[in-house]
């Protein structure tokens, strides 16, 4: 797969800690909503890291990164790369942890933190496609401040539910205590398992095992619970 | 030549370790998987080799632990860019396992409890290159991990070391498994960077 020189064409803050960024890719692909691509950054000595960032968007080139305060790469992307620096960029990679928009079974979406934006991908995908597939979206999150995408989930998407889960502080009014993600919460706001809904998990891995691990418990089909750990 | 990233500096590792290109370290154990950790109770657990010909063979939890069994000490790489240096297995060599298995077959399809697949050449499993593994730093190998025991292949990228190994298949024509057929490279030696189809 070819390396290609990909352009900043916008960039905008998501959270206090994470931005999004558009790049503009010449003889882009296309790509699937939960694909993936690798960034190569190279110093003026030589020396080179690759990282994987998630596409955010079925249309774009769009990833968001959250910043990591001793990371190698995530406080260069957030805090120094801008609109009309260039990078190298290959993909699509990834052919197991999509969403196509001819599928007809009922999706289940449940992010934890960053997890997001691969899930935002398949939600975008959805309402670009026209699709009616009724979509559940659990977003794990610990803060409301932490919300990706925070204005446009809260937009009406018809067929489209989103129910957050806070971990450590929840909006004022909030009936659901404060705490991880547990049984109830899977069990409110996903699907039955007889609906036989395709479910994507996303997020740290400690949060998919634990999430993986409810969906098969409640009795979903392990061939149709699709994960994907950070790190 | 590589395009430079203006204002990048990264972070040079020293002690002069060298890893395959595009890799980084870790030190934590990170888990990639496809879906939900499957949970197989070693007293169900069976590993299987099965040739081109039909012949069967296959052994228990306690039949594989009475084996000799190796402790390599071994570079992991994975796909997705972290290495993790110098990690300590327990397990049996494959040069045992099939010391006493009839096969021409050049090729081996790797089978998981869970149905995950992987393919490589017979070759890379010979020669002390590959391991069931069932020990993880002295513990037994953790369920996210692959346990009860995995296929241990560390000159691959690691996605070839099944996790939840359950059989070998040994076949006469190369038949590419999940992440194969899901655009990863057919081989995946990490030296030459072979990540995605086509490199």
């Amino acid at each position: 797969m070819k390396w290609r020189v990909a352009t900043v064409v916008e960039s905008r803050a998501e959270t206090a800690t994470a931005r999004t960024l558009v790049l503009d890719v010449p003889d882009w692909p296309g790509h699937l909503g939960g694909q993936h691509v690798d960034l190569r950054l190279t110093a003026d000595d030589g020396y080179s890291v690759q990282r994987s960032y998630s596409l955010a968007s079925p249309d774009r080139v769009e990833i968001a990164v959250q910043r990591v305060d001793d990371g190698e790469v995530s406080p260069y992307l957030t805090d120094v790369f801008a609109v009309g620096d260039a990078i190298e960029l290959r993909g699509p990679v990834g052919g197991w942890f999509v969403w196509r928009p001819a599928a007809t079974e009922p999706v289940l979406l449940v992010a934890g933190g960053s997890g997001i934006v691969p899930l935002m991908a398949m939600i975008r995908a959805r309402r670009a496609a026209g699709s009616k597939v009724p979509f559940r979206l659990i977003y794990s999150v610990r803060t409301p401040e932490e919300i990706f995408y925070a204005d446009e989930l809260r937009r009406p998407d018809p067929g489209v539910d989103v129910s957050y889960v806070f971990s450590r502080k929840a909006p004022e009014g909030a009936r659901r205590p404060v705490k991880r993600i547990g049984l109830a919460d899977v069990t409110t706001h996903g699907w039955p398992p007889d609906f036989q809904p395709s479910c994507f998990v996303c997020g740290p891995t400690g949060f998919v095992e634990t999430v993986a691990d409810l969906l098969v418990a409640v009795g979903h089909d392990p061939s149709r619970v699709k994960t994907e750990r950070f790190g | 030549m590589a395009l430079i990233t203006p204002g990048f500096r990264g972070r040079r590792r020293d002690g002069g370790v060298e890893l395959p290109p595009g890799q980084y370290p870790t030190e934590d154990f990170p888990v990639l998987s496809a879906g939900p950790t499957p949970r197989v109770p070693v007293d169900r657990w069976e590993f299987a080799i099965l040739t081109e010909t039909g012949e069967k063979h296959t052994w228990s939890w306690p039949e594989l632990l009475a084996l000799p069994s190796q402790t390599p000490t071994v570079d992991i790489h994975c796909v997705t860019k972290w290495s993790k240096l110098r990690t300590n297995w327990q397990g049996v060599s494959l040069d045992l396992l099939m010391e006493n298995v009839e096969s021409a077959a050049d090729y081996a399809v790797i089978h998981s409890y869970g149905g995950y697949t992987t393919n490589l050449p017979v070759e890379d499993l010979l020669d002390g290159q590959a391991w069931i593994a069932y020990r993880f730093d002295g513990d037994d190998l953790a369920p996210e991990h692959g346990g009860p025991a995995r296929l241990l292949v560390p000159h691959l990228y690691f996605w070839k070391s099944a996790k939840w190994v359950r059989g070998i298949e040994l076949t006469l024509a190369d038949e590419p498994g999940f992440w194969e057929t899901a655009g990863y490279h057919n081989y995946g030696d990490p030296w030459l960077e072979q990540r995605y189809r086509g490199d």
